[in-house]
């Protein structure tokens, strides 16, 4: 009877520990904040003595993850922004429409003369011939501008679907192609918002996508939402430069008309591009992920008509050339010119493996965002809401533990002191898992921890009134111990489970403050079932071990 | 000497009225329904968008004057409230503005949130913007159906665990349960006319969460009982249950009200609305488990011939004992 494994014992007290050391780093919350920063630094920009100070007000070899806090505790900006992808629908005809016009043009002997309706909606081209007996050649030749579609659900369809009825053709985007451009738009707005933020410099933001076409954005720190949309609003500036030298000197001399910009990809490696831009990324209306001829993972572009113009005659004038393609003054590669690149488009070939290509891609288009943005949801939380929050939900903790912890003694005595014991290493043990999975603590989180300091006493209360009741049939100690604690489990695994089935499901349907709380109410549950079943039960095991009481009073 | 919040080895009589009690809570709960169909609830801008800011100023707060500055910017109906709260320092005045969802399907603009503020600034210099919140009309419609869909699944996978442990009679029961704590929380919620927003939902499944551990509770001695009192009639097996559990059903009740009563008063008055809802749920739950619950189940009745099928109560999964 009373009796638990050693190496049980070993597990629980170490499950308690690892814990306690996860949990530690919270109760110096500044100090390791600012330690962590000074050593996030430290790897981007170099070690300095000041750094190092800062780095190791916490000892390097302690645990030390934090708790984050959400943005009701923090302050913040979050907004909710609806992606308009029906706008590059209409980019994309605009983008098609030369095409279209000179492969009819070309043929115009056999088909007649054509003319654009301009009532079409935006997102469609349509065409009336002339003549409504060149409608199949006309149908053939602009169906020969369609590609395929560029995604995995989309495989073995065309990017365009051409119709014609009576002398009228219609041109619009396939569903397949819509469904994978409206992907990329999103993609590409979440990427460009990233690189924002990212320059800003704000620590750890939020952005994330939701649903088809929603983008989360949630920034801690930040004065207000409308100043996080400006930062979101501005457009990147993405230019092609000729390439005048490349050398690994960040202080060489540019001259006269040049500018020395570093690479991205290549540390240390600079280079000198002429100030002027051949053309910049405002005149690029597409880019996406391809691959060569030879099978190498490549990127396609294609420039508006103007930009393609440019773009044809310096390809003519600069075989065997490179030039650079820069984004915010940095260069993203910088491929020789291999041929003349006539009608605006090209391929950029390159050391890429197929990530590398999708990713250019997607930065290549992150110049301007594709499409508006609308925004459903803006919320700003002031720092000192939150701090308020914080030091109201600080001390509304303590007082329900203080409560809880007295009124236990009172009603149980010995065991109700070990109870304790259990509660406090739960509390510990939630922030611990906090820490460790990177959950977020909001208010509503706050009032699951104060929910589970009540509730936590729930196992132990079962156990306890079932060992009294074992007491008063007359079992020995050792046998109620061992009784209670048999009995209560079926009646404290249903209702933990029950419980913790409304926390699965608050998780995977709410969003934000609610999901907050989800957590730490689903942490709550497992923490306090295994403190209740093991780590109590440990206790008073090794209470009764060295005191071997012929009585017990419960 | 222990503290006892109920003697030792009682013997309630749940059931000499059974009748009333039921008859009691359906009628608590047709009020709720009533209270929520003819007032409706109070919904926050998560529910019905539009647009709250809470403001925070060292003059004395007078609405009238903040209505009559907002006023010229014509953003339709404004509600002006002022909170108070015990946390407050001496001339830290705090107000909710409450503007409706404007037309566009779109969150207020920074722009109109900066002439508002500029308009307040007018009567109340240096006046603070605490927070903005602005939610369209677009997603507040989509979080209603997301908030009544988590209810219905909890109610609903709650349903399938009781009946897998114990049987469909047990099942009914909780889930009246459930819907009876629901209804009388939103009852309430719709009478006192507080703020119903996303975190009253979180609070809303905490309940059913909660009055479920209470019912489980009742219903495992219940199963218990019932294995060992084979001849005694249900009634008494029930009241024999739910007094066996009567001091621990208080016990957690009380340390649960504790912790809770403490975040209400002490927590400031962001979440207050969302404790409340707490705190009238485990007085609900609490009654409800044993009044509504178990009433229910003497109500609908148990198989009680075990002869054929051995000792158990229960179908193949009541005996998963982890």
């Amino acid at each position: 009877m009373l009796q638990i494994d050693t190496w049980k014992r070993v597990l629980i007290w170490l499950v308690c520990v690892a814990g306690l050391l996860a949990a530690l780093p919270n109760a110096f919350y500044t100090r390791v904040e600012q330690s962590n920063d000074a050593w996030a630094q430290i790897e981007v920009e170099g070690e300095t003595p000041e750094r190092l100070t800062v780095a190791e007000q916490w000892p390097e070899w302690m645990p030390s993850g934090l708790v984050n806090l959400g943005l009701d505790l923090r302050g913040g900006a979050h907004l909710l922004a609806e992606v308009q992808v029906s706008d590059v629908y209409t980019a994309r005809m605009d983008a098609l429409w030369p095409e279209v016009r000179n492969v009819l043009r070309d043929e115009r002997g056999t088909i007649g003369t054509f003319r654009r309706i301009p009532e079409a909606p935006a997102d469609q081209i349509r065409l009336r011939l002339s003549d409504a007996a060149g409608m199949s050649r006309a149908l053939e030749l602009v169906r020969g501008l369609a590609n395929p579609v560029t995604s995995l659900t989309g495989a073995g369809a065309t990017d365009i679907t051409v119709s014609g009825q009576g002398d009228v053709i219609t041109i619009a985007l396939s569903d397949e192609e819509k469904l994978a451009s409206d992907d990329r738009t999103v993609r590409q707005s979440l990427e460009i918002i990233r690189r924002r933020i990212d320059e800003v410099g704000t620590r750890e933001p939020t952005i994330q996508r939701q649903g088809s076409d929603r983008i989360l954005i949630q920034v801690p720190g930040i004065g207000s939402a409308a100043e996080l949309k400006e930062i979101i609003g501005t457009t990147a500036q993405l230019t092609f430069n000729p390439v005048v030298s490349r050398g690994s000197d960040a202080d060489a001399s540019a001259g006269i008309g040049n500018k020395l910009i570093p690479s991205i990809d290549e540390p240390g490696t600079y280079y000198t591009v002429e100030s002027a831009p051949v053309v910049t990324g405002e005149e690029l209306v597409d880019a996406q992920p391809a691959f060569d001829q030879n099978g190498q993972p490549a990127v396609n572009f294609r420039f508006n008509t103007a930009g393609a113009r440019k773009f044809g005659d310096y390809t003519a004038q600069n075989i065997g050339a490179p030039f650079a393609i820069v984004l915010d003054d940095e260069v993203i590669s910088a491929p020789v010119i291999r041929s003349h690149i006539p009608g605006g488009s090209g391929i950029i070939t390159g050391n890429f493996s197929v990530e590398d290509s999708t990713q250019l891609a997607v930065l290549l288009r992150a110049g301007a965002l594709p499409a508006e943005l609308q925004f459903l949801e803006e919320r700003t939380i002031g720092p000192e809401l939150g701090q308020d929050s914080i030091d109201a939900g600080k001390v509304a903790t303590v007082v329900a533990f203080a409560a809880v912890l007295v009124f236990m003694v009172l009603s149980y005595g010995l065991f109700g002191f070990f109870a304790n014991i259990a509660l406090i290493l739960n509390i510990a043990l939630i922030f611990g898992a906090l820490s460790l999975i990177g959950g977020t603590l909001t208010l509503p989180g706050i009032a699951g921890i104060v929910l589970t300091v009540g509730m936590a006493v729930d196992a132990n209360v079962l156990i306890f009134e079932r060992i009294r009741e074992e007491l008063k049939a007359g079992r020995g100690p050792a046998r109620a111990i061992d009784e209670g604690y048999a009995k209560a489990l079926s009646a404290i695994v249903d209702a933990n489970i029950t419980t913790f089935i409304t926390a699965v499901i608050l998780f995977a349907i709410g969003s934000g403050p609610v999901r907050g709380f989800a957590i730490t109410l689903g942490l709550g549950i497992l923490t306090s079932v295994f403190t209740a079943i093991f780590v109590t039960r440990l206790i008073i095991v090794m209470w009764f071990e060295r005191r071997r009481p012929k009585t017990i009073e419960v | 000497m222990r503290l006892k919040l109920v003697p030792e080895g009682t013997s309630f009589d749940f059931f000499r009225l059974w009748k009333l009690w039921l008859g009691i809570s359906a009628m608590m709960v047709v009020i709720g329904f009533a209270s929520f169909a003819l007032q409706g609830l109070n919904f926050g801008i998560d529910f019905r968008g539009g647009t709250t800011i809470r403001t925070e100023a060292t003059q004395d707060l007078d609405i009238g004057v903040y209505r009559d500055a907002i006023a010229p910017l014509e953003l339709g109906d404004i509600t002006i409230t002022e909170v108070f709260d015990p946390t407050f320092d001496e001339d830290q005045h705090v107000a909710m503005i409450r503007i409706e969802a404007q037309e566009d399907g779109e969150a207020l603009s920074s722009t109109v949130i900066a002439d508002v503020q500029g308009a307040l600034d007018a009567v109340a210099p240096g006046i603070k913007f605490i927070s903005v919140e602005s939610v369209g009309p677009k997603v507040s419609g989509e979080l209603v159906q997301t908030a009544i869909m988590a209810v219905a699944l909890a109610i609903g996978a709650v349903l399938v665990y009781i009946w897998l442990r114990f049987e469909w009679q047990f099942a009914l029961g909780a889930v009246a349960a459930l819907v009876h704590d629901v209804i009388l929380t939103i009852g309430v919620f719709s009478e006192l006319q507080i703020k119903f927003d996303l975190a009253i939902i979180a609070a809303l499944l905490t309940i059913v969460g909660y009055s479920l551990n209470d019912t489980v509770v009742v219903f495992d001695r219940v199963r218990e009982n019932l294995r060992r009192y084979k001849q005694k009639p249900l009634a008494e097996v029930l009241n024999i249950s739910i007094n066996e559990t009567l001091s621990r059903t208080m016990m957690t009740s009380v340390t649960t009200l504790l912790a809770l009563i403490s975040l209400y008063v002490l927590g400031g008055d962001v979440i207050r609305g969302f404790v409340f809802a707490m705190i009238w749920g485990v007085v609900v739950g609490t009654y409800s488990s044993i009044f509504v619950a178990s009433t229910i189940l003497l109500w609908l009745g148990v198989k009680r011939d075990w002869t054929k099928n051995n000792d158990t109560t229960g179908n193949q999964f009541a005996n998963i004992d982890a």
